[in-house]
């Protein structure tokens, strides 16, 4: 759209490069790749010093769900869309990876049909219901990955944008979206599994998902997507269609007043945020072994928001902080004292939105500022959090 | 001081309709015949002429004892035996030579008897017949008219010939009008059955199913005028049905309606006076419910009272609650929706955790007090369960005292000012900060009453809130901000809509359709239903 009618097309994606933030962003994402996978692979299982597959396993969950951060920080940060349904486009890249990895499993399901996934014998089924055709080869359901929440959310995205939803009702009504597709998706004639959802699964392009190579790879898979993911957002953010979308943000009325076409922007916006969103969900799927609806559920959703408020709105590398960091913390507090998490959870949402309304980034920066000038006077005005309302 | 009057004054309205709805008849238990009299009429029964022993069955069948049952069972089976010293037994098994034996009278063991020194009270053919027909209709000879009403209920279907002449004797006898009518209603069915043309004529309008079964074996008859008289009957029996059956999902549909609309108004006051969502709303009324699960606690063996208390309880509880929210964490937020959402959602999982820690994570029981408990029949198709019609009226009393708050007192109208223009109506002298809290306490205090009416429908847990917090965010958004009657009427509405769907499509499958059909709604008048208009729309 836009984007190729700017006069810098040939320079915006390299553009992110030349960024400070971009570059220690990448330098400490890909040490960290290189790190785990050298403490993993040349390190000797007894040292303490070694990674054992299941933390790569669950660094590699941390990395999918910030990608889902990146996405919606997107959308939140530039765009000032609280969207409290990105956790339905993380789940709907989810299924079509899950509905691939289910026709992989071919004829070694329990009840060992050729064609028919387990769920489908148990219920009685004699055909694959349409939507399923066409997810044995992978090419098919890695380009579902990306389309499917990608057009759902450009059909949402068209009829709400168009409308002048905006604010709080454009949350609640994402909200009421991402309930209503786990109220269907708990169906079992919706032909994904029930409340069972997706599970079982045995491979990936050829690759055994229970060894621990694999599971290597998909952590440095998953790391490259959320580098590539960064870089996509930053070049985004960066070029003109980010700062039209950061006035949106700002003042929308008079954005459109100047002349610009405020929905095309969001809808551009929104429909990229949901496909990497997607993405993120199919790189979870794989590692978790299981897909379903309970990811659906609001209450995900608005979990996310909090990581990407916690690390710090309209950064892109704050919610990246916040995702990993809340997810190692539910990690510790589930393990130890499965009680007290909800309590954490909810007293995380209530300080962070009262004392740190920027996040860590933002005490980053404003630690930052306060090494640099004497003067301690920080500019508030480029701020989103003030702009918001 | 006016502000908290006008609350006092919606709570006592609550408490007010709770007592009188108390009112209710509490039918003395009947008493039984004394044993003398009971002895005597056991008596009349050890007489030589059969004559004399119809008659003494005839005295029993009115007597009203409750016993007159077991006696004629054991008369006709051979069971009713006297001993050599004149008292009477019952024989609870004749096989073998020593027989176990009751007394008759108290139905108190006395051992084994020998069953030579017992002596039967026999019958004759004739008796047994009038003993049978007896039986099937004790309860009818009752004084008590709400045996009788049993009685006649059960005899629905099961009438045989040999029974018809004394239903018939019966009906002109009987006084209530409902006994009466179910009787010819029995009496009728056999007929039907027996392709009578009499019995499918007064069969006609009848809606009970057992009269359907007999009409439709009737329109199977060979005979075609028959045949087609009941298929006649039949057809507006079922167009009957179908109003009732229409009759009794709106009904439901209201009922689910006034549910959401309670849940809903808490959160349209505070959405729509300041703008601020409280996600922690759901878990307002999951406080509410827990205090009416506590007053009974504190309060046992009279759930009734309890639930009265636990209205103005509720109601502070929630209030308290709201304050200490809207002070804590909302006033810091000011102008920030979106971040204020984020809060008191952290504050709804706080609130979800304590109760499961401190009370349990399982379900608490809420007893239903005997007045709520039943139900209105108003006819044999169509019956409406009390606890709904309550919480009913319950949610339109709270909406009436909302709007009188809104509308006449004070508060309502300084909210009404800092809905329209925050900063006009602080420069016109309105402290906006207490308009703030009270309203907030008011919002929140609702939402206590919601969680009141909601332990007498649903489970009392932990996630009571959750549940309904996202249908109530529909209400209030699908019914227009700021907009009572906006609420009322979406509320209603939906409830109807979903219950109207339900059958058709299923229950997730509706919900899901109206979710769908209130994001396009939305797409379409992204205002709701009644939008506020001129510049505080502008927000």
């Amino acid at each position: 759209m836009s984007l190729t009618t700017e006069s810098s097309t040939n320079f915006w994606l390299t553009r992110p490069f030349s960024e400070r933030s971009t570059q220690i962003f990448l330098g400490v994402l890909l040490a960290a790749l290189a790190l785990v996978t050298l403490l993993h692979v040349a390190v000797p299982p007894d040292n303490p010093l070694h990674v054992g597959a299941y933390t790569v396993n669950l660094f590699g969950k941390y990395l999918s769900y910030a990608l889902l951060a990146v996405a919606v920080d997107l959308v939140w940060g530039y765009l000032g869309i609280l969207s409290l349904g990105h956790g339905a486009f993380f789940a709907i890249g989810g299924y079509a990876m899950g509905m691939y990895l289910m026709r992989q499993i071919g004829d070694r399901g329990t009840y060992g049909h050729p064609v028919l996934p387990d769920f489908m014998v148990f219920l009685n089924w004699d055909s694959l219901p349409w939507f399923w055709h066409g997810f044995d080869m992978a090419w098919f359901a890695f380009a579902m990955v990306l389309l499917a929440p990608g057009l759902l959310a450009l059909v949402f995205g068209f009829l709400a944008f168009r409308s002048r939803v905006t604010g709080v009702y454009l949350s609640i009504i994402t909200q009421a979206l991402t309930f209503a597709l786990m109220l269907a998706f708990f169906r079992n004639e919706m032909g994904f599994g029930g409340n069972n959802g997706l599970t079982d699964f045995r491979e990936i392009v050829g690759f055994d998902l229970r060894s621990d190579a694999t599971r290597l790879g998909l952590f440095l898979v998953t790391g490259v997507a959320l580098a590539l993911g960064y870089i996509l957002c930053r070049a985004i953010v960066t070029s003109k269609l980010g700062r039209v979308s950061v006035a949106t943000r700002d003042a929308e009325a008079r954005t459109r007043f100047l002349g610009y076409r405020v929905e095309r922007f969001q809808l551009f916006v929104f429909v990229v945020s949901a496909m990497l969103a997607g993405l993120a969900g199919a790189l979870y799927v794989p590692q978790v072994g299981i897909i379903n609806p309970s990811e659906f559920s609001p209450i995900f959703s608005i979990e996310i928001v909090l990581w990407v408020a916690l690390g710090g709105r309209a950064t892109l590398y704050g919610a990246v902080i916040g995702a990993i960091l809340v997810n190692y913390a539910k990690t510790i507090f589930t393990g130890v004292m499965p009680d007290a998490w909800l309590f954490a959870l909810g007293a995380m949402f209530v300080l962070v939105t009262v004392f740190l309304p920027k996040g860590v980034a933002g005490l980053f920066r404003y630690l930052k500022r306060r090494k640099r000038d004497d003067s301690a006077n920080p500019d508030h005005k480029h701020t989103p959090e003030e702009a918001s309302a | 001081m006016r502000r908290f009057l006008s609350l006092a004054l919606l709570c006592f309205l609550l408490l007010g309709m709770t007592l009188t709805a108390q009112a209710q008849s509490t039918d003395a238990a009947s008493s039984s015949t004394n044993d003398a009299a009971a002895l005597e009429l056991l008596e009349a029964l050890d007489v030589e002429s059969y004559a004399a022993k119809g008659e003494a069955i005839t005295a029993i069948l009115q007597s009203d004892d409750e016993r007159a049952r077991d006696w004629l069972q054991a008369l006709l089976d051979g069971r009713l035996q006297r001993t050599e010293d004149g008292r009477f037994v019952l024989v609870l098994e004749n096989r073998g030579r020593d027989w176990p034996v009751a007394d008759v009278l108290t139905g108190e063991a006395l051992g084994e008897m020998s069953r030579r020194d017992l002596e039967r009270i026999g019958i004759n053919n004739n008796l047994r017949n009038q003993l049978r027909s007896a039986i099937a209709v004790v309860d009818l000879y009752s004084p008590n008219v709400e045996r009788r009403r049993t009685s006649a209920e059960r005899l629905l279907g099961e009438v045989d010939g040999e029974l018809v002449p004394t239903l018939d004797d019966l009906i002109e006898q009987e006084e209530d009008e409902q006994v009466r009518y179910r009787l010819t209603q029995a009496v009728a069915i056999y007929r039907a059955e027996a392709g009578e043309m009499a019995g499918i004529e007064a069969l006609d309008g009848s809606l009970h199913p057992r009269s359907r079964v007999a009409l439709s074996r009737a329109a199977n008859s060979d005979d075609p005028v028959v045949a087609n008289a009941a298929a006649a009957s039949l057809a507006g029996i079922e167009q009957q049905l179908k109003i009732n059956r229409g009759l009794e999902t709106l009904y439901f549909g209201l009922s689910l309606g006034s549910v959401l609309v309670l849940a809903a108004i808490g959160l349209a006051i505070t959405f729509g006076v300041m703008g601020v969502i409280n996600m922690a709303h759901g878990e307002l009324m999951m406080l509410g419910a827990y205090t009416t699960w506590a007053m009974q606690q504190l309060l046992p063996g009279q759930p009734g009272l309890a639930l009265i208390l636990s209205i103005p309880a509720g109601f502070m509880v929630a209030a308290l609650a709201g304050v200490a929210i809207e002070r804590g964490v909302i006033q810091f937020l000011k102008g920030r929706p979106l971040e204020t959402l984020l809060a008191t959602f952290g504050i709804s999982l706080i609130l979800q955790q304590l109760v499961r820690t401190v009370i349990s994570p399982l379900n608490r029981t809420v007893i239903t007090p005997e007045w709520m408990s039943g139900s209105l029949v108003v006819n044999d198709a169509l019956s409406l369960t009390l606890n709904r019609m309550y919480v009913l009226g319950f949610a339109l009393v709270v909406f009436a005292g909302l709007m009188l708050i809104m509308r006449r007192t004070r508060l309502g109208l300084e909210v009404r000012a800092v809905t329209q223009n925050r900063a006009m109506a602080r420069s016109m002298g309105i402290r906006a900060t207490r308009v703030d809290i009270m309203t907030f306490a008011l919002g929140s205090g609702v939402a206590g009453l919601a969680g009141v009416a909601l332990s007498q429908l649903t489970n009392v847990g932990p996630n009571l809130g959750q549940n309904y917090i996202i249908d109530s965010f529909m209400v209030v958004v699908f019914g227009g901000v700021g907009n009572l009657w906006g609420t009322l009427v979406a509320g209603l509405s939906l409830g109807v809509i979903n219950q109207v769907l339900e059958p058709w499509a299923g229950a997730v499958l509706a919900k899901i359709i109206v979710l769908v059909f209130i994001i396009l709604f939305i797409q379409k008048r992204p205002r709701g239903l009644f939008p506020q208009k001129g510049r505080a729309a502008e927000g």
